[in-house]
Formats: C-alpha cells, sequence, structure tokens
C-alpha cells in the first residue's frame, strides 16, 4: 500500500513536471512572438536593461575582482611549481573567459535581477495589476514579460564580460602590482593565448544562453505563481534553484559541444 | 436582445472542475444604468464579472456585450471590445512602478497616439473629476485607500467607456471614502452615459445608488428589483443580507457535527 502510494506520488510529480515544462516552453514561445513591443517602443526594454543590468552592476564587478584575486594567488602558486609564473595572466583570463566569467556572472544574475523579476510579476499577479492590464486590453505578455525578457538577454552577456575584465585586473593586481609577475609577460601571454573566436566568441555564446535560460525561468515563475505571499515566496526560491541548475546543466553540454581535445 | 439593452446574460453556467459556481444565471443590463449584483463571498459575483469580461468561458448560455457573444470572439475582437469596458479591481491594481499621472494616462498612451500636451489635459480632467487634481505626482504607495480607489475610478473612465464593472469598490473603506466612491460611481454613470454593473455586498451604499439589484446565492439569482424591492423583500435570505441579521437562512455556526460529541460530554452523560 506504502509503496503504491510513494509510486503514485512519484508519477504525479513526473507527470507536473512534464506539464510545467510544456507550460513554460509554450510561455517562451509566445514571449518571442509578442516581443514586436519590446522593440518597436524600445524604451521599455531600455527601463529594464537598467533594472535587470544596470542595477545589477556592483555585485557582477565585485565578485569578479574577488574571483581574480583568488584566481591570480591560486594560478601563482600552482605556476611557480612548473616555473611558468609569467603565464599567469593567461591562466587568469583563459579561466575567466571560458568558463568563470559567463557561469558565475550567470548564477549571480539568477540570484540579484532572476528573483527580482519573479517576486515583482510575482505579486503584480497578486495585486491583480495583471489582470487590470488584461482587462485594459493590454497583452501583459507583450507589456511586461517581453520587454524584461529582451533585457535579460541583452545585459547577461555584457554583465559577464564586465565580470571577466574586473577577473582579468584582479588577477593583474595580484599578479603584477603585488606579487612581482613580470607585466610584459603578463599580458603579452595573454594576448597571444586568448583566441577571440574559440575562447572569448564561445564565451559569450555560453552567457547568451545563460541569459535565455535564466530570464525565461524568472518570467514563468513570476507569471505562474499563486497569487499568494507563500506562492511568490516558493516562485523566487525555485527561481533561484531551477536557474542555478539549468546554468549548470547548460555548461556542461555547451562545453562539451565546444571542447575540442586539442 | 434589443438596441437599448447593453449587456446579456443567458443561462449561464460555469464549474471549476465539478464544482458548479453558475447554474444558470439570466440577466440584462440596459444602457445608462446603474445595477448591482450582490450576494455573499463565494457566491459567484466575480465569476460573473469575469464572464462579461471575457476572461473566463461559461460551460453553458452566453453572455452578449453590445449584440456579441463574449465568448466567441477571438483575441482581437475581445480586446477591442475591452477598450469599450472599464474594471474597477477590489483593491485599484494599481501599478505601482508607476505614478497617478502615469496610471491614468497608461491606456491612452497604449491604445491612441495622442500627443503628450494632450494626454496631459486628458489625464488633470479625469483626475479632477475623481477630486483628486494635485496628486499627479504621486506614487500609489503614498495614497490612503479611498485615493487609491479613485484613481482607480480616473483610470478606468480614461477612454471613456460604455460599460464599467465594479469589482467590490467600497471593500475597506472608511465611510467618507465609501460615501465618496459611492457617489462618483453614480455621477460618473450618468455624466458618461455608460452602463454601470457594481458587485458588492455593501448593502446601505449600494442600495442609495443602484437603479436595480439581483441578488445570487449560490450560483443562482434569488431576487431582484428596485432598492425599495429588495428592502421590502419577502425572502428570508434577502432579508438576512440586507438587515444585517446574524441568524438565519445563512447560519452562525458553520455546518458541522455535534460539539458536544466532540468534548465527549454526551457520552459522560451516557455512562452515568
Amino acid at each position: 500500500m506504502a509503496i503504491t502510494r510513494s509510486l503514485r506520488g512519484i508519477g504525479a510529480r513526473v507527470v507536473g513536471g512534464v506539464w510545467r515544462i510544456g507550460f513554460g516552453t509554450r510561455f517562451f514561445l509566445m514571449t518571442l512572438f509578442y516581443s514586436g513591443l519590446s522593440f518597436r517602443r524600445f524604451r521599455l526594454t531600455v527601463r529594464e536593461l537598467f533594472f535587470t543590468g544596470v542595477m545589477s552592476l556592483i555585485i557582477i564587478l565585485v565578485a569578479g575582482l574577488f574571483v581574480g584575486i583568488v584566481l591570480g594567488m591560486q594560478g601563482y602558486e600552482t605556476l611557480k611549481r612548473y616555473g611558468s609564473e609569467s603565464a599567469l595572466g593567461t591562466l587568469v583570463a583563459l579561466s575567466l573567459v571560458r568558463e568563470l566569467g559567463p557561469v558565475l556572472a550567470a548564477l549571480l544574475f539568477a540570484s540579484r535581477a532572476g528573483s527580482a523579476m519573479t517576486a515583482e510579476i510575482g505579486l503584480m499577479k497578486a495585486t491583480e495589476q495583471i489582470s487590470a492590464m488584461e482587462m485594459m486590453a493590454v497583452n501583459p505578455i507583450a507589456r511586461v514579460v517581453a520587454p524584461r525578457f529582451w533585457a535579460g538577454v541583452i545585459s547577461m552577456p555584457l554583465l559577464a564580460a564586465m565580470f571577466s575584465a574586473m577577473g582579468v585586473f584582479g588577477g593583474y593586481m595580484v599578479g603584477v602590482v603585488m606579487i612581482g609577475v613580470d607585466e610584459g609577460s603578463f599580458w603579452s601571454q595573454m594576448q597571444s593565448a586568448v583566441d577571440f573566436q574559440h575562447d572569448i566568441l564561445n564565451g559569450v555564446i555560453k552567457s547568451v544562453v545563460f541569459g535565455v535560460a535564466v530570464t525565461v525561468i524568472s518570467l514563468f515563475e513570476g507569471f505562474d505563481a499563486p497569487p499568494t505571499a507563500e506562492g511568490v515566496s516558493g516562485a523566487t526560491t525555485r527561481t533561484v534553484v531551477q536557474s542555478s541548475l539549468a546554468i549548470l546543466l547548460l555548461d556542461v553540454i555547451l562545453t562539451a559541444f565546444m571542447f575540442r581535445g586539442e | 436582445m434589443s438596441s437599448q439593452e447593453l449587456v446579456e446574460i443567458r443561462d449561464v453556467n460555469f464549474a471549476y472542475d465539478s464544482r458548479p459556481i453558475l447554474k444558470g444565471i439570466n440577466m440584462t443590463f440596459p444602457r445608462g444604468r446603474l445595477i448591482a449584483i450582490m450576494g455573499l463571498s463565494g457566491c459567484g459575483k466575480t465569476t460573473l464579472l469575469r464572464h462579461i469580461g471575457g476572461v473566463l468561458k461559461p460551460t453553458k448560455g452566453y453572455v452578449k456585450v453590445d449584440g456579441q457573444v463574449i465568448h466567441e470572439l477571438d483575441q482581437d475582437a475581445l480586446y477591442l471590445m475591452r477598450r469599450k469596458m472599464g474594471m474597477l479591481f477590489q483593491f485599484g491594481a494599481l501599478f505601482t512602478d508607476m505614478t497617478v499621472f502615469d496610471n491614468v494616462a497608461f491606456q491612452m498612451r497604449e491604445h491612441t497616439d495622442l500627443p503628450e500636451e494632450i494626454i496631459r489635459d486628458l489625464v488633470m480632467m479625469k483626475l479632477h473629476a475623481v477630486g483628486l487634481y494635485g496628486t499627479q505626482n504621486l506614487m500609489p504607495a503614498e495614497l490612503s485607500g479611498g485615493m487609491a480607489r479613485r484613481v482607480a475610478l480616473a483610470r478606468t473612465i480614461a477612454l471613456d467607456p460604455m460599460l464599467i464593472m465594479y469589482d467590490e469598490p467600497f471593500a475597506g473603506l472608511d465611510p467618507i471614502s465609501l460615501t465618496v466612491v459611492g457617489q462618483l460611481i453614480r455621477r460618473l454613470n450618468d455624466a458618461l452615459g455608460a452602463t454601470s454593473i457594481v458587485v458588492t455586498h455593501d448593502v446601505q451604499e449600494s442600495l442609495k445608488i443602484v437603479d436595480y439589484i439581483y441578488f445570487v446565492s449560490d450560483g443562482a439569482i434569488i431576487a431582484e428589483g428596485s432598492a425599495d424591492d429588495i428592502r421590502a423583500s419577502g425572502e428570508a435570505f434577502v432579508h438576512q443580507f440586507v438587515y444585517g441579521e446574524m441568524d438565519g437562512p445563512i447560519p452562525f455556526h458553520y455546518p458541522a457535527g455535534d460539539f458536544s460529541k466532540d468534548l465527549g460530554i454526551q457520552s459522560r452523560g451516557a455512562d452515568a
């Protein structure tokens, strides 16, 4: 009896999960379909760019600096064993541009901007602002969701780039200014080792994909949240958890496709 | 439906899953009239408004607005119809990230190509009509409950709708705000030549302003008529509702089992 009940519970969760994936996909397609307004009245998107992008800048820059400092210290210790301290710039830059920049910036973006988007839309629903918009013959997907979606997609690669740039600066401060690694070799080795297409472009592709995933999850969870305090709080938690898992899973998939094995 | 009737509800049935909410509702709303739908919380009043606004589809029957069956309209036609409707939500539903001015101007900016100078003048006129000229730069969080309701009213009438729906417009208001909002509903209806539907359970205020009342209980109409008809109604439920009596067809106690049994009083008495 207990086994039947637990099997039924597992089945219900699986079916519920599949339904949610279906609703989420339909929501994503509707967002793309109703995106025209986001470009015709671009100031709506610019306004959201401020809230999602500009307001996330401080946490992204500070975190990027800290990660770069740690990379500089750890990298120096490891490279020194092999007498290759001069490759510190290469190590810091490649780690950040290929992997840490897009992934960590996306995780921070999900916690800072994604959760805010979910809470905002969830509360708009709870206070009947979404219903009011519909009754005023204004499509909330076009007016509320799509501008936020494009703001997230545009701001994510920019934030990841700034995270990486700050990280490289942090690595420079530790390696060159504090430890005394040769400045010329730090920059020149970095320039010769970092390839635009295989390193920078792949990093940008990753951050765009993460931006789409995080923003869609955040908006869908907000739009689908039960209109209660508990419902909005649960949706905000789900946004952070699901976004984080989605970022790491997508990172595995994308890295596998981008891996050249050379 | 004659051209004198703006809204016609015929044999509307609706259920959430297997739980029936509306059971064969028939109503008529003539143009220019102010009509109330009254009943207890959860009796299906707001569900009826959602049917008129095209948010819900009836499982049987139809709702016609201005000669068109609402649930048969596609999204574009429904949105076109909604531009002729206004709805005041229970707590105003003002956009909290916009100023009072932007809230009232919202529909004008979304649905018209009017220049900003004209929009400004129109917004000021609407705010003046609800007695809140001068509040245009305030945020919704800076307004009292009654003021927020009046700003929402100004937003509702922004495009001079032919049909205005009010969902519990008196909920949570102090006596002065209650009278102000009640009088505004009446005056705006007459000034705009609109048709208004007020869903409420505030008997005293609504009986002062409405032309006709439908009484809904458990998803069906149990009484209808003018304010005087309702006051004089012999229907026990209507009487209890209008005069706020504690006991009647709606009992004070929730229909549960015997409380004394739950306390074990009866069994001890039986043992003795």
